[in-house]
């Protein structure tokens, strides 16, 4: 008896070394007390099966208790001496039983690792690229002109903040003009074009060196049909991720 | 190709003086009369000019050269040759070619076969008469010309001329070219011909917009660049060696320059920026363009290399299209849009002296004849909301800055550019439903299509 006492003794303390690993005390089992014989001993198990599930599944956690009056599972609550019951964690979970009876506490562990599939948001440079089509708008001119019009102010004003918040975005601003005007005038103009964006967005705080311009004139036009909503959609200064 | 020998006679000055200093007059005399024309039809928008103003052309005849062999491996050569030769003097625009229906059914193939009063007389009429033969033997090409005085039965030969050449098309048609470059100096007061001229242009036949060359004529249409990018404003030197013009480059526009006895680009400087519009000094020094390099537009002169380029013009706004004076090198004429509308402007070489010399619309794209007197130009007289205004070709007397409108016939007509002799203008148009290349008599007469396959546009006409 006392030998058997002492192995049970031994095996607990294995065990317990063993699933809690550091995590409790390690309790050096007292010198064994006379008798009268000490009431028997807890014993627990705790599993789950799958002890692996992808994010939103369930398992189902399974538990056998011996000699315990009082079971609790951390996350659970009290629970009977031997039953399952199902779970669902949402990240991966350590599940910790504790059993307590006359002859002592006894403890289990069972693992459950949740793969969380990887967040949406790739990289973050894609981000800057995309942030930067939705949010930098182009700006559009008058015939023949090539001053920032009032009704282009706010979009411009908008660009320069945008662009202050992202200081590390480089971009190109090309200068573009409708089918009327002559070849070599409107090349001279769309430069005139995306040097006058340039300069409203460097007095607004925005890096020169960050910008690089060129004119197209007419010749890569956005839309090709002869009338004033395809002339206007010419005229503008467009904006260009530069990778 | 060589000549062996020539034969001309100036036995009849008297007579041919008369005639050269007629035409002398007739040809300086027309782009005054065509100005002073203005008052006369001041309210009146269109003017037509020619033989309605007094001025009378040489009446000449040309019959179909003989054959004096005959092979009929080679029979397409006198055809070409016979063609080319007519149409040069045709379009030579100072002369009154008479129809060959009118013709006598006996043509000369030599001087002694010549039956003056047939050619004198009614129905001909002709005072001028050129004539000869063609033959070809084995590979050899051979030609022989005359020019006569039809009305000077006892010393009529004011030209005699033989060619030899390879028996091609090409040959044939280049021997015409000379021919009638010889006639049309003999009678046309001195003035070289163009018949050997070239006019380069851009293309976008090979899918790109690049640089191509052609005869004067239309003929011989060649691709000269292969950049895969646009290239624009292609302007050939004064001595035909090499084409400047601007090209979208990697990450802007740039002058390039193109050598056409290498058949490469050569080394030009890249200024940065956005350069356009290139044009030659007509000593071929110089270089006048457009350069953005400094945030603004402006117009620069530079050396023919590119080397020791300076602004000079400063004022906000585009700047572009120089021209120089090709009689003086001394002005520059160019497009402005400082005051808004694109206008013409003019100023010394140095900058100074800023004339403006278009009063509304839109003008652009100025040439400057080669006597140094005219601008032509396109103009949008009428511009603004509710008016369509076609852009036309306008000819400008820049002391008086007079002006009439060359071009009536609609669609939008651009970048003209004179022929050497100062007698034709070559433009782009898009009145036939697409842009292409035509030329006209200064005057506005004769206006002809040259080009038609793909769009083509921004025609320079070579120096000589």
């Amino acid at each position: 008896m006392k030998q058997g006492w002492m192995k049970s003794i031994m095996v607990v303390f294995a065990l317990s070394a063993i699933m809690t690993l550091g995590a409790c005390k390690k309790k050096v089992a007292p010198p064994p007390p006379p008798p009268p014989p000490p009431p028997a001993a807890p014993t627990a198990s705790l599993t789950a099966n799958p002890n692996t599930v992808d994010k939103g599944q369930a398992t189902t956690l399974t538990w056998e208790t011996t000699n315990a009056t009082d079971i609790n599972i951390d996350g659970v609550g009290a629970v009977k001496p031997s039953g399952s019951q199902q779970v669902t964690p949402t990240e991966s979970t350590t599940y910790h039983l504790t059993a307590k009876g006359p002859g002592g506490t006894q403890e289990a562990t069972a693992r459950v690792t949740v793969n969380t599939p990887p967040p949406p948001p790739p990289a973050p440079s894609a981000t800057e690229e995309e942030l930067f089509s939705q949010n930098v708008k182009d700006v559009y001119f008058d015939y023949d002109k090539y001053d920032i019009r009032g009704d282009q102010a706010a979009a411009v004003q908008a660009d320069a903040q945008f662009l202050a918040q992202h200081p590390n975005i480089n971009f190109v601003i090309e200068g573009h003009c409708d089918e009327r005007g002559s070849t070599e005038y409107n090349l001279a103009l769309g430069d005139n074009r995306s040097n006058a964006v340039k300069n409203a967005l460097t007095s607004a705080g925005v890096n020169a060196s960050r910008i690089k311009t060129i004119s197209y004139g007419k010749e890569k036009p956005f839309c090709t049909e002869s009338n004033e909503q395809c002339w206007q959609q010419n005229r503008r200064g467009h904006f260009v991720y530069q990778k | 190709m060589k000549i062996s020998w020539e034969r001309a006679s100036f036995t009849r000055m008297d007579n041919r003086s008369s005639h050269s200093s007629s035409v002398l007059l007739a040809s300086l005399s027309l782009l005054v009369l065509l100005l002073s024309a203005i008052y006369a039809f001041a309210q009146q928008d269109w003017i037509r000019t020619g033989t309605g103003l007094g001025v009378e052309k040489v009446k000449l005849a040309v019959p179909d050269f003989k054959p004096s062999t005959t092979d009929a491996k080679n029979a397409e050569l006198p055809k070409a040759f016979n063609d080319t030769l007519w149409n040069d003097l045709d379009n030579a625009g100072i002369f009154d070619l008479v129809s060959k229906s009118f013709y006598p059914m006996a043509v000369p193939g030599q001087p002694s076969e010549v039956k003056f009063d047939a050619w004198s007389g009614a129905p001909v009429n002709a005072s001028m008469m050129a004539f000869g033969n063609l033959g070809v033997t084995g590979e050899n090409l051979v030609v022989q010309g005359w020019l006569y005085d039809v009305k000077n039965t006892t010393s009529p030969q004011v030209l005699g001329k033989q060619y030899q050449d390879k028996a091609s098309t090409e040959a044939a048609r280049a021997i015409a070219h000379k021919f009638a470059n010889e006639i049309i100096f003999r009678l046309g007061g001195g003035i070289p011909g163009i018949a050997e001229s070239k006019v380069v242009f851009v293309s976008t036949r090979s899918g790109h917009k690049e640089i191509w060359e052609m005869d004067y004529d239309g003929a011989n249409q060649h691709q000269v660049t292969r950049l895969g990018s646009v290239s624009l404003s292609p302007r050939i030197s004064p001595d035909g060696s090499r084409i400047a013009f601007s090209t979208l480059t990697k990450s802007e526009w740039d002058i390039l320059m193109y050598s056409l006895d290498l058949n490469r680009i050569v080394s030009f400087p890249r200024y940065g920026g956005t350069n356009l519009s290139p044009a030659w000094s007509a000593d071929g020094t110089r270089l006048a363009y457009s350069s953005s390099r400094g945030g603004d537009p402006e117009i620069y002169v530079a050396d023919a290399s590119g080397a020791n380029s300076r602004r000079i013009t400063n004022a906000p706004g585009p700047d572009v299209s120089p021209v120089w004076n090709p009689k003086t090198n001394a002005q520059i004429a160019w497009v402005s849009g400082r005051t808004g509308l694109p206008q013409i402007y003019t100023m010394e070489a140095d900058g100074t002296n800023i004339q403006r010399m278009t009063d509304q619309g839109y003008a652009v794209s100025p040439a400057w004849s080669p006597n140094g007197q005219f601008l032509t130009l396109a103009w949008i007289r009428k511009y603004g909301p509710g008016e369509p205004g076609s852009s036309d070709i306008y000819l400008m007397d820049i002391a008086s800055k007079q002006w009439v409108q060359l071009t009536h016939d609609g669609g939008r007509n651009d970048f003209p550019s004179w022929s050497p002799d100062g007698r034709h203008i070559v433009f782009q148009s898009n009145r036939s439903g697409s842009l292409q290349i035509w030329t006209m008599l200064a005057d506005g007469t004769k206006q002809t299509q040259l080009t038609t396959q793909g769009t083509n546009s921004q025609p320079n006409w070579s120096w000589k």
